[in-house]
Order: C-alpha cells, then structure tokens, then sequence
C-alpha cells in the first residue's frame, strides 16, 4: 500500500509540476490542482497509514495511536484542501481577466513567438 | 461591583495578545457590510479600525518590552495540542511597524475632499484589514500550521489589494497578478509539503515543541527534518524575494496601486520574519549560515544592478525593497545576535523608506501626468517639495549619513566584522551601496532637472491634478517624520533590538513559557456539565419505578 501510495503521489506532483510550468494559463491551474492533490494525499500520508482504526476515540478501545489513527492530518487536510479550492477559483477569476484583457491565454499576456510570426 | 469592573478588565487585557488578529477580522466584516448600507461610514471606520490596530500594537510593544514571552492560548487548550499564539520582543516590534505603516497607507488612500485610490475598485479597505490580519496573524502565530493559514489570509487578501485600481496599467497588473498568484500557490504547496513532513517525523507543529523534539530525533531522520527545514526556508525565502526566487517582486510591486505597493513593503519583512523565527528557534542559525549568508550577498548585488537598469521610478523602489530583503537576509545568515540586532534595527528603517518612496513615487508620477518612466518629462507644479523629498528618501535608501540607513547599515558591518565573511559583507555592501546613490542619482537628476528643461518648451498637461490631495500629504508627512524618529531615537531602538536579539537566541524561555502556559479556569465548563446531565439521565433510567411511578 505504501509503494502504490507513493508512486501515485509521485505521478500527482509530477504531472502538476509539468503542467504548471507550461505558458498557457489554463494547463497551469490543472498543474496547480494536480499538485494540490498530491500535497494532501502526501499530508494525509503523514499520519501513518492505517486500515480499520477510527480518527475519533471509541469508548470500547483504549485512547492511544495504537488502536486509532492520527486525527490531526486529516484535519489538516481537510484544511489544505478548502484553502487550495478556494485559491484555485481565485487564480481561475484572475486568468479569465487575464484573457479578457489580453486577449490571450499565455501567462505573459502575449506570446513573444506568435508576435514574432 | 468594582471588583469585578476590575476582574473584567484584567480579563480584557489578557486577551490583548488576540486583539491584532481579532480587531481587523471584525473591522473587515463590518466594513464588507458598511459598503452596502452607508457607503459614507466606509472611510472614517477604516480609519478608526486602522487607528485603532496601532495603539493595540503600541500597548502590546508596552507589555513585550518588559522581555518576558506572553503566550496566549486560542479556545483555551494546553500549548501542544491547541494553537497557541506568542507575543515576544520582535512579534510586538514587526507589529508597531505593521501599524505604523497601516495607518500611512489607509491615509494616504483615503486622499483628499475629492476621494483617493479607495475608491478606484470595490472592497478596499475592507480587502485592507484582511491583509492586516493574515499579517498580524503571521507575526504573533506560535505554530506552523497555523503561520500557513495567516499566510493564506494575507496572500488571499493581497490578491484582491494587487488587482485594485482602475484605467492606466490595468492590463499590467492582471498580468503580474496571475504570475504573482501562481508563483505563491507553488509556495503554499511546498510549505504544506515541508510542514507535514515535519509534523510525520516529530508529530508536533507548534514551535516550542518543535524546538524541543526535533534534536532528540534519531540520527536516521535528522536529515529528513533538514529536507524539511529547507523546504520550509524556500518557502519563505519566496516571500522574502531571496536571490533566486525574487523575480515576481518587481513586476507586482511595480504595477500595485501606491498605498498597496507601499503596504507590500512589509510583505518581504513577513518572509524574513519566519526565517527569523524558525531559525533562531527551532532549527538553529549554523545550519542556514552556508546557504543563506552567499545567496543573500548575491540578492545584494543583483539588486544594485536592477536598480541601475530600472525603466521606471516604482521598478527602481521595488529593486530597493529587494535589496533590503538581502540586507536583512545577510543579518540573519551570519546568525551572531549582534547581526540580527542591526538586522533588525534596517529592518524597521528599510521598511518605512521603502513605503515612503512607494508614496513618494506615486506623487510624483502624478505630477508628471501619470508616468513614471524615467525619461525627461514635464513636471507639472514647482519640482522643489518633491525633489526635495525624494532627496530624502534617495539618501535614507542609499544608506548614506545621517539617516538611518547608514547607522542600519554601520551596525551590520560593525556585527559582521567578527564573523568570516567579514571581506565580503563589507566590499559587497559598501559596493551595492553606492550603486545605489548613483542610481537614485541617476534617477532623481532624470526627474528633477531634465524635467525642468523640458519643461520652458512644453508646458504641464492641463489633465495634471492640481495640487496634493491633504491625505497623500500627511501620509508622507508622517511617513518622514517616523523616519525622523527613528534616527534621531536610534539609541533607543537599537537597545530595543539588541535586547529582541538576546530574546530570540534565548530559546529556552519561549520554549518554557509557550509550553507552561498555564489553562485558564473555565467559568462554564460544559463537558463537566454533559457528564453530569448525562449521569443524572443514566441514574433515572436505572430508576425509573422510583421515580416516575
């Protein structure tokens, strides 16, 4: 479980890191959300990967990260994944403008090659 | 009865530490709704929330500089487990400047009878008390997570601050905008990444504990937490503008609205605050000394070069904010109390200066008829005032006597002198010092003089305003004056940094005091209260014939 985890975050990150370096905006925000995603699974890795133990005490179980599995990551996550949405919309308000005004989706505004042809 | 008048207010004044964070939050609510139903209240209320931001900061500095640690815990849980807040020595100090520099910029927007820059898009000022927050938040946080949310609420809320404006650099600023959120998004994903990673290895993420557990590691993760702490520095070295990473700062701050440009002043001081922080607290300053010290010698330089190259008079200011980033960067890479002493001590000056300038700039533009490129253009009105200022500001920028520039600058050279780099702190500071005088010499003969020729030949636009408007006056004014303070009060301050120096090395009595602080007594504690319902239902139930026949 733990390799298969690591290598999907892996594909996540990467993936995101090769889209937001592209020039347009729109393969960016994808690249961004991309990374996004692989960030929270990777938080949410940190709290140990359990199966079958509950984040919240059961009064059947004794208190302790030895019969449950750690809350706080999750809600970090849970954190992490509200600021990342609501930063995303914001960044796709932003790059609509952007086109609008520029009339182009490149992140400069213009394409330094388009306007050389 | 005044017994408890006096209970109340000693309550109250416990609960000073949140008021930075607290005040602006309601300020900006009400303000969102003030829009709506009295647009005349928007103004004076901002300018009452601002207002009253700085005497919280200036009662916090108060209480801080007695040298103890203040902790303050959030819903009243103990230290680890809750979120913690921390008053020390440099949160109060980054906070009166916050306020300082808060009310300049509210004034200076607010303008004149005739309206100013707040009213040139929707929801500034309450955008504006965001931004204090998220940086009120960031200054006092005692906890890593948490220092990433009031990152968020500051960069949300500059967001909004760097698109605000209307007609002429529209175009300019969307376009800075979209690299400048891209840029911060990547930042917050590393930081969450860097942030996990030491929560999975020491299962903590408030600082004193973080301070405590990470060197009892074993061997084996000690160099993951390292992975962690430079990612970490990265990150902030992101918002500081460190030499690789410091390409989005001119193009944003250049293309901001003055008194948000002017307020962006501080949002590089914010990055070298949290490098500050976690290195003088949690990860120690010997492990940043390699890296930091050359990268931030480097900042140093290039930004000299920037400021000889800038097209425009806000590029040119923007390049001195990168430039005092570096400066500060280099007191904190030498890691010695006494270089994060006179670190600090340019720390509060660079930021004044650079606001001013921002202002400054802004006016000046203005009276150009709206541009600031450095060509020979008519200036509208008589250049004295303004060349006059400009002079000012030129020399407190460029570090030459007898502002505080030089005495900041003095100091750093002076801390460094035991330190190794001493050959190149002084040949590199000394040079980029006075690269700068010739380019703010450049610049300011370009305006002034060129000008004035240029003038006998074309007269002023007609559309050039007539006269500055009584808010941007003050504002500057105020602005002068505090660097006026500061220097002839330089004693003062300087006594106050080395003794916020000494605090922040002393590791053991914030560890001690965010970690000790002490549970309030509930009033009402409502577990104990369910528990006791609850058994009084079980004993019912157990009953039923007895008592409910």
């Amino acid at each position: 479980m733990a390799l298969m985890l690591a290598l999907f975050i892996g594909t996540l990150i990467g993936t995101g890191v090769w889209l937001t370096l592209r020039a347009r905006t729109f393969d960016t925000i994808l690249g961004l959300t991309l990374l996004g995603y692989g960030v929270n699974l990777f938080i949410f890795t940190m709290g140990r990967l359990r199966v079958d133990a509950a984040p919240i005490v059961e009064k059947t179980l004794p208190g302790s990260l030895l019969t449950h599995a750690d809350p706080l990551p999750q809600a970090l996550v849970l954190t992490a994944i509200v600021i990342g949405f609501a930063m995303t919309a914001l960044l796709l308000a932003i790059a609509l403008r952007a086109r609008g005004e520029a009339d182009s989706d490149h992140v400069d505004g213009h394409d330094s090659r388009e306007a050389a042809s | 009865m005044s017994g408890t008048v006096a209970q109340a207010a000693l309550g109250a004044s416990a609960h000073l530490v949140a008021a930075p964070v607290v005040l602006p939050l309601a300020a900006g609510s009400l303000l969102l709704l003030l829009e709506r139903v009295r647009p005349g209240w928007v103004a004076p209320a901002s300018l009452a929330a601002t207002l009253g931001f700085l005497a919280v900061a200036l009662a916090l500095l108060q209480r801080a500089s007695g040298g103890a640690v203040e902790p303050y815990l959030m819903g009243n849980w103990q230290a680890p487990w809750g979120i913690a807040l921390a008053l020390d020595r440099l949160s109060a100090l980054m906070l009166l400047l916050l306020g300082v520099l808060a009310v300049a910029c509210v004034v200076y927007a607010l303008g004149g009878r005739r309206g100013g820059d707040d009213r040139r898009g929707p929801h500034f000022h309450a955008l504006f008390q965001f931004q204090l927050m998220g940086l009120a938040g960031a200054f006092l946080t005692a906890d890593l997570f948490n220092l990433f949310v009031f990152f968020e609420v500051l960069l949300a809320a500059s967001y909004g601050l760097l698109l605000h404006g209307d007609g002429a650099g529209q175009r300019a600023r969307v376009a800075a905008s979209v690299h400048y959120v891209v840029f911060n998004l990547v930042g917050s994903a590393l930081f969450l990444i860097a942030v996990s990673m030491l929560y999975g290895l020491a299962g903590t993420l408030n600082m004193a504990d973080l301070a405590q557990k990470l060197p009892q590691l074993p061997a084996d993760r000690q160099a993951l937490a390292q992975a962690a702490a430079l990612l970490l520095l990265v990150v902030f070295a992101v918002k500081a503008a460190l030499l690789p990473l410091y390409f989005w700062l001119p193009a944003t701050y250049s293309s901001a609205t003055a008194p948000v440009a002017a307020l962006f002043a501080i949002m590089t001081k914010v990055g070298v605050y949290a490098i500050a922080r976690v290195t003088t607290l949690i990860f120690g300053t010997t492990m940043v000394e390699p890296l930091l010290t050359p990268l931030a010698l480097g900042t140093l330089a290039l930004a000299a070069i920037g400021a000889l190259a800038a097209p425009r008079l806000r590029a040119l200011v923007a390049f001195l904010v990168v430039g005092s980033a570096g400066m500060l960067l280099l007191a904190l890479g030498l890691g010695t109390p006494g270089t994060v002493s006179a670190g600090l001590f340019y720390l509060v000056h660079s930021t004044l200066v650079a606001a001013f300038l921002f202002l400054l700039v802004d006016r000046i533009a203005l009276a150009r008829g709206a541009s600031d490129a450095l060509q020979p253009r008519p200036l509208a009105g008589h250049w004295g005032v303004l060349g006059a200022a400009f002079f000012v500001g030129a020399v407190a920028a460029a570090g030459v006597p007898p502002l505080t520039g030089f005495l900041g600058k003095s100091l750093l050279l002076q801390a460094a002198g035991t330190t190794p780099w001493a050959g190149w702190v002084v040949a590199l500071v000394l040079a980029s010092s006075f690269l700068l005088v010739v380019a703010m010499a450049r610049a300011g003969s370009t305006v002034f003089w060129e000008g004035g020729r240029a003038e006998a030949s074309n007269r002023p636009s007609p559309d050039a305003p007539q006269g500055t408007p009584a808010g941007a006056k003050l504002a500057l004014v105020a602005l002068a004056l505090g660097l006026g303070a500061i220097t002839v009060g330089g004693g003062r301050l300087a006594a106050y940094t080395d003794a916020t120096a000494a605090q922040m090395f002393d590791r053991e009595a914030y560890i001690r005091a965010v970690l000790g602080a002490p549970v309030a007594p509930p009033a009402h504690d409502i577990r104990r209260e369910m528990r006791e319902r609850e058994q009084a239902k079980a004993k019912t139930a157990a009953a039923p014939q007895e008592v409910n026949p």
